[in-house]
């Protein structure tokens, strides 16, 4: 029973950091048409800043290190957006490319600057207790993650369903050549999209060291795990990203748990079936 | 004479390698009506397009009151003033009937002429009663109407007006020919693209007749009106007597 309750656990922290990562990545595919391959590397970037700032700054803890990794990645992502991805902008195989070509860059970029070993990111003191419920000790910490994922979730929900803005920007995945015939300013809305796509999986790759911590490799491991994530889920979808990081997250931790040899065909059959029957998604609109 | 509120002099557009518009040039006049008429393919729509910007001229100018927009991207020419209510609508459809209109909000002023989202209201009232509803779920005629009040949120110096009447009930047809007939009494300046003729010329102070991407008429609209043997070369209309 305790391996039950603890996988399912682990399941959820799992999904929650897949959301993070996939939430952002499903907006900038569903509005740009971009499948930005860097958004693994901009979670582990996260993951290196975000654990270098915890050990060397004094003060700085978790969530600190959180928000202000979230924004440096941001402005990475910004950067990556208006210098590189705008001169492509009618050439979507260069656009792929390129982001490929930036995740390797990023990657190689922190092997070398943080060496080949992992670095493992402290849990906060105060998370170290496990919780007790049911009679059941459970990791605090990775219940804490979860709540993150469900906070970031509504205010994604807020920001896209509640504001203008939002409207603006489902305007524009639902039909960019429209969108920009009435006077919404795409061009700011991409740059802006981009960036908050970026700030949320860094953000998320530090909330992650403490349960995977920083190493190289880390963008190859979580990226494959997005794009199911939204393929199964439906780009351009938050409900989609949100419904298929845990679907994801338990199928691939039980998976892994159950049938190790066989983790990435139970990872892979359910987005075959999806592509095969439902290629728009579960939730989403656009075919995949 | 009046301002010439839009001008197109001599472009040319295509798609891909075929060649859509052919030194086409128009001009529409600062509170006027110009219907620009013309069988399927004839390249009205390439036409509005390429005001809109959604399709480049490769040669020749569109401006707006004397002002190059040509060039521009289309969110730019939105802005300068040029508001579109395209062919088949396309109204958001995973977007509510009020975030529709919002999101289209640009220069709004204190002028009770000015459009906003009360106006709006005022004008379509079934748009307000169903102002929560996601947009892709009206009738045909109510997408209509959030398509036309879309634009008009936008506060536009010119309205397109791409085949308004498109696939749209007799009854629900006269309603948006009323309603057009409305705009150009405030005063909008109107480029109006028709396959129904009757409702074209009955709207409309000048006319632009367009076969296979040539102007081959422009004038006003009375020398069309009764005009049998030009109707019938270039609109492919038969009239009964």
């Amino acid at each position: 029973m305790q391996f039950w309750i603890i996988q399912g656990l682990n399941s959820l922290a799992l999904g929650g950091l897949l959301f993070l990562l996939a939430s952002g990545f499903s907006l900038i595919f569903g509005l740009m048409r971009i499948a930005n391959l860097t958004h693994g590397a901009f979670f582990m970037l996260g993951a290196y800043l975000g654990a270098n700032a915890i050990r060397s700054i004094d003060g700085v803890n978790l969530w600190t290190a959180a928000v202000g990794t979230g924004l440096l990645v941001a402005a990475a992502g910004g950067l990556l957006e208006r210098l590189v991805l705008r001169q492509l902008s009618t050439n979507p195989l260069g656009q792929v490319l390129v982001t490929l070509g930036m995740s390797f860059i990023i990657a190689d970029a922190c092997l070398m600057i943080w060496g080949g070993d992992p670095i493992p990111v402290p849990t906060p003191a105060d998370l170290r207790k496990p919780l007790l419920l049911f009679g059941f000790a459970f990791p605090t910490y990775r219940v804490v993650v979860v709540g993150c994922a469900i906070v970031a979730a509504i205010a994604l929900y807020g920001l896209l369903e509640r504001t203008r803005i939002g409207a603006m920007i489902r305007a524009g995945v639902d039909d960019m050549d429209m969108a920009r015939a009435i006077g919404i300013p795409v061009s700011a809305l991409f740059t802006a999209v981009f960036c908050l796509g970026a700030g949320i999986a860094g953000a998320g790759g530090v909330l992650g060291g403490p349960i995977m911590s920083a190493y190289p490799g880390l963008d190859a491991d979580m990226l494959p795990l997005a794009l199911i994530v939204v393929i199964l889920g439906g780009v351009g979808s938050l409900l989609g990203a949100f419904v298929g990081s845990f679907i994801i997250g338990f199928i691939y931790t039980f998976g892994i748990a159950l049938l190790p040899d066989l983790a990435y065909v139970i990872l892979f059959l359910p987005m075959i079936v999806v592509i095969a029957f439902r290629p728009q998604g579960l939730f989403g609109r656009i075919g995949a | 004479m009046a301002t010439e509120a839009l001008t197109i002099e001599h472009i040319d557009a295509f798609y891909g390698d075929s060649h859509v518009l052919h030194g086409v040039s128009l001009s529409l006049k600062e509170g006027q009506v110009l219907a620009l008429l013309g069988r399927n393919g004839a390249g009205k729509t390439t036409c509005i397009s390429a005001i809109m910007g959604l399709v480049a001229p490769r040669n020749g100018t569109v401006s707006l009151f004397g002002e190059t927009i040509s060039g521009l991207p289309p969110e730019a020419i939105s802005r300068t003033g040029v508001g579109l209510v395209p062919q088949g609508r396309r109204i958001f459809p995973s977007l509510t009937v009020k975030e529709n209109l919002v999101i289209a909000r640009q220069r709004e002023s204190d002028d009770p002429k000015s459009w906003n989202l009360q106006r709006i209201f005022n004008l379509f009232p079934r748009l307000e009663e169903r102002q929560q509803q996601l947009a892709g779920s009206l009738s045909g005629g109510e997408q209509q109407m959030l398509a036309l009040g879309r634009a008009l949120m936008g506060n536009p110096r010119v309205l397109l007006l791409d085949e308004p009447s498109e696939g749209l009930a007799p009854l629900i047809v006269a309603e948006v020919g009323r309603t057009i007939a409305l705009l150009k009494q405030e005063g909008q300046s109107i480029i109006l693209v028709e396959q129904n003729s009757n409702l074209a010329l009955s709207l409309a102070d000048d006319v632009v007749i367009l076969n296979t991407g040539r102007v081959v008429f422009a004038g006003p609209a009375s020398e069309v009106v009764g005009n049998d043997a030009l109707i019938t070369q270039h609109l492919g209309i038969f009239h009964g007597h």
